[in-house]
């Protein structure tokens, strides 16, 4: 429901034109200035498009994008597994009025600093670190796994940092949805496995592909996980980037692959779109 | 007569440290109406929770065609429930929907299909099969609600508050629906209201409860005309309450002592008790004495235009605390501040224990 | 076979619990190490690399940045995003829905791109690498969030709840301050606790945007360089104590809000 103020169209747009305005200057006017410096030549300057075409023929940098893609896949499909039966038993063993402390406690390490998580990932899985120390003092092992600097730390970091961000998704999903649903198909004769499978799941499967999406598109543009963690062993797109500014402070190129990654979320936000509309409640 | 399809006996539950249910005891006949009314908080829903099987009472049994059913889950016991808030299946269309509990039960597709469409043609919504819930209005959706509890063909179908979502043009053309479609398959509904109206017109059997306790059970013709206690007098329907002492019973008519003097009326009570008269608003006459037991003068408060009639309200000159209730002709010449002389029949006053 | 069930539902939770807190509790465990390197065995307790944290002035100079530039860009974000969601919630604008779906566009680009975007914009007009352009680019981020927060708990009751006020003769500003502000007060202050959150965290725009002065994920950043170092144990374990703070308040203010 809305109305024309009594100020006519000025206030409207007074209110509306600062958010508007910060967009474009410091959103959109650096996109462009990016996609206008990815054709432009690093040496001499001058329109190329060569800064697109190294990612296909440099087959280092195809690597980097197709390591991408199958970490954030493995990222959001195990971090999903993982938790939706932990959001499942806090919706629905854990006492009402546990509920939310039990969720608080789930997610009280998303609030230590997101560098210092990935470090504290490194201390546990070092050559001599906690995991090691334990598996070699039990017998378990003889000689130290090689865990650090490997994708397995890649993926076991961002799955702790997933892990917790879909914990808190789908448990508003469960929450969310009316008791009555599971009293009707309970009524109508279905047991506990075919109300999760014919109701729940379906109805909380939205909750999910928004937790999938969140999970894509932080994990594929970010930096610090894989730098930590996996060092230079196997690079990631973010990585490359980071490089090109880092050490050549090759602007042009740097933006030529951020816009590709950037190309990637979209491609991956238009396969869910539809279960991704912020609308007014 | 044969056994009650529905046998609750002695139930009591308790949320917590609070009692919900008192020592609850209700047959239900086949093919019966049953209304629990009641205002919120009187237990009404609960008892239903318990006979759909959602809710274990704390003490009593619950027999279903004779067989104890007071533990045995939702799936497993021969009813239904049609829910306040219908609780359809938002991502299956509506023909998904009625064939949801078939589906459970195994039956193949063909079969569900052609059993969805009869049960959803029943209530008047045959086109609706390929549609999805959000695309219907709410009476569209409590129809859906009672074909997909119909279609499994339950001993006893279980309402719970099923029109109160409804504006009341629309309740009153579901009501009689809902009889309709009752008298039609012969299940046993079973329905929860706090609208004395709807139970009224819906009933075979009118349960009224308070405070988790029955009140008074029967039809409804009879729970309005020999109203049992004196909530069922007020709460179904409006009644005026004299307060009075019993005086001498003598030949099956008792004399009881009011501040408006004694009125004779047919009945008997021990000497000294505290009775309560309930005479219904149509049952005062205003004006001119007319009715054989005057009851003082009274001055009108308010008059309130119903269309088919007025209704009167009016304080006792003789006692200050006594508000009349009644109903005059729409033609009545009554306006507040007049004073006008109160009377009734002695066989229409209804004589409560207080 | 119920109670199996049961039985290995809740195993599986503390197992997840287990996984959840592993890093933490390592992390603030080796923080009290007394030796030199943050791996067991257990040394400790010593609060020794806590006073070398505290005595770093470079530490505690970029944590005072980091709380500058979080609480500024947040009243930013907060500010811009409200305004925003007022007018387009109350008001019919030509192109509603492209301008707000412009709004909350950055919302689905990470973080990289925009600080990539933003480094080269500022490169070409010359403007310097400071605390204040890792600001702006931190109200870039957040000031979708905020919109998004706040345009989605303006229902059509507040809309009546204001017209009311209208009605009784309240004018415009007056609707805004007493009766817009307070009924929203709720998702205001989530959009700032989160952009808050956000910004304190935040490592790759600051790492692009800034130079000498900067924040402390930067800071810390440049701790990891010396490799394992009980230092970065225990300046961790002090960001991750005030965030817990932080969050413990925030839980506890929403729960006395609501009428319980």
């Amino acid at each position: 429901m809305t109305f024309t103020g009594h100020n006519g169209r000025a206030l409207p747009w007074a209110l509306v034109t600062p958010a508007l305005a910060w967009t474009l200057l410091f959103f959109v006017l650096p996109f462009i200035a990016m996609g206008l410096s990815s054709l432009t030549a690093h040496e001499g300057g001058g329109f190329t498009l060569a800064n697109y075409s190294q990612l296909f023929t440099d087959p280092s940098y195809w690597r980097a994008m197709v390591n991408s893609l199958e970490v954030t896949a493995i990222v959001t499909v195990i971090s999903i597994l993982l938790a939706y039966p932990f959001a499942w038993v806090l919706a629905e063993m854990v006492p009402e009025r546990w509920q939310r402390l039990a969720l608080m406690l789930a997610v009280l390490p998303f609030w230590t600093s997101y560098v210092v998580r990935s470090y504290s990932w490194l201390l546990v899985l070092a050559q001599n670190g906690v995991i090691n120390r334990t598996l070699t003092g039990i017998g378990l092992i003889a000689e130290p796994l090689q865990l650090a600097n490997t994708r397995f730390a890649t993926v076991t970091g961002f799955v702790h940092f997933f892990v917790m961000l879909l914990t808190l998704t789908i448990f508003a999903n469960l929450k969310q949805l009316s008791p009555s649903y599971r009293k009707a198909a309970a009524d109508l004769g279905a047991g506990p496995v075919r109300t999760f499978l014919h109701v729940v799941l379906p109805l909380t499967l939205p909750g999910i592909m928004v937790g999938a999406f969140l999970t894509f598109v932080l994990c594929i543009g970010d930096y610090i996980t894989p730098q930590i963690l996996d060092g230079n062993n196997e690079l990631v797109m973010p990585q490359l980037v980071m490089m090109q500014i880092g050490r050549r402070g090759d602007f042009p190129l740097a933006s030529a692959l951020s816009i590709i990654l950037m190309a990637v979320v979209t491609v991956a936000y238009l396969a869910c779109a539809r279960w991704l509309k912020i609308e007014r409640a | 007569m044969s056994a009650p399809l529905v046998d609750i006996r002695n139930v009591s539950h308790r949320f917590g440290q609070l009692p919900v249910l008192k020592n609850v005891s209700l047959a239900i006949e086949p093919g019966s109406y049953t209304i629990l009314l009641g205002p919120s908080g009187s237990g009404k829903t609960t008892l239903l929770s318990i006979l759909g099987g959602f809710v274990t009472p704390s003490e009593g049994k619950v027999f279903i065609r004779g067989a104890d059913c007071t533990a045995v889950p939702p799936a497993r016991r021969p009813t239904t429930t049609v829910f306040q808030d219908y609780a359809l299946f938002p991502h299956m269309s509506v023909g998904g929907n009625v064939g949801f509990g078939l589906r459970m039960q195994g039956v193949d597709g063909a079969t569900r299909a052609a059993k969805a469409r009869e049960a959803l043609a029943l209530v008047g919504l045959a086109a609706a099969f390929d549609k999805k819930p959000h695309q219907l209005s709410g009476g569209q959706r409590q129809r859906v609600a009672l074909a997909r509890a119909l279609v499994i063909e339950p001993a006893v179908l279980l309402l719970d508050e099923p029109l109160g979502a409804l504006d009341l043009k629309l309740r009153r053309q579901m009501q009689d629906e809902l009889k309709a479609i009752q008298k039609r398959v012969g299940t046993a509904f079973v329905h929860v209201t706090h609208d004395q109206e709807e139970a009224m017109a819906l009933a075979d059997h009118c349960v009224v409860m308070n405070d988790g306790r029955i009140e008074d059970e029967g039809s409804p013709e009879r729970v309005y005309a020999r109203p049992k206690t004196r909530f069922s007098a007020t709460f179904m329907g409006e009644s005026t309450i004299v307060a009075g002492k019993a005086g001498a019973s003598r030949d099956g008519r008792v004399t009881v002592t009011t501040e408006l003097g004694p009125i004779s009326l047919p009945g008997a009570s021990t000497v000294g008790a505290a009775l309560a008269l309930a005479i219904r608003p149509e049952h005062l006459v205003l004006g001119d004495t007319k009715g054989d037991v005057a009851l003082g003068t009274a001055k009108v408060s308010d008059v309130v235009f119903q269309g088919s009639f007025k209704r009167v309200l009016a304080t006792s000159v003789q006692d200050p605390a006594l508000q009349f209730m009644a109903k005059a002709p729409a033609s009545a010449i009554v306006q507040p501040g007049d004073t006008t002389a109160v009377s009734c029949n002695a066989q229409d006053i209804i004589l409560l224990a207080d | 076979m119920r109670a199996v069930v049961r039985i290995a539902a809740w195993l599986y939770a503390i197992a997840v619990y287990g996984f959840i807190f592993l890093p933490v509790v390592v992390l603030v465990l080796f923080s009290l190490q007394a030796t030199s390197f943050p791996i067991p065995p257990f040394t400790g307790p010593s609060l020794r690399w806590y006073q070398a944290v505290l005595s770093d002035t470079r530490l505690t100079s970029a944590l005072v940045n980091s709380l500058l530039v979080a609480v500024l860009s947040s009243l930013a974000s907060v500010t811009l995003g409200f305004l925003s969601a007022w007018g387009f919630a109350r008001f019919v604008l030509p192109g509603s829905a492209l301008l707000r779906g412009l709004i909350t566009l950055p919302l689905t680009v990470s973080y990289l791109i925009i600080g990539m975007g933003l480094l080269v914009l500022f490169n070409w007009a010359g403007v310097p690498k400071s605390l204040l352009a890792a600001g702006i680019g931190h109200v870039v981020i957040n000031l979708p969030l905020c919109f998004a927060i706040i345009y989605s708990q303006m229902g059509d009751h507040q809309i009546n709840i204001e017209r009311a006020a209208r009605d009784l003769g309240a004018p415009e500003w007056k609707v805004l301050l007493m009766i817009t502000v307070p009924v929203m007060a709720p998702a205001i202050f989530a959009g700032f606790f989160l952009s808050m959150t956000f910004s304190w965290d935040e490592f790759v725009i600051s790492f692009l945007l800034t130079r000498f002065e900067t924040t402390l994920p930067v800071e810390i950043w440049n701790l990891l360089r010396s490799g394992l170092n009980p230092k970065t144990n225990a300046v961790g374990s002090l960001v991750f104590a005030v965030s817990v703070v932080l969050v413990v308040f925030f839980e506890l203010t929403l729960l006395l809000r609501k009428p319980a």
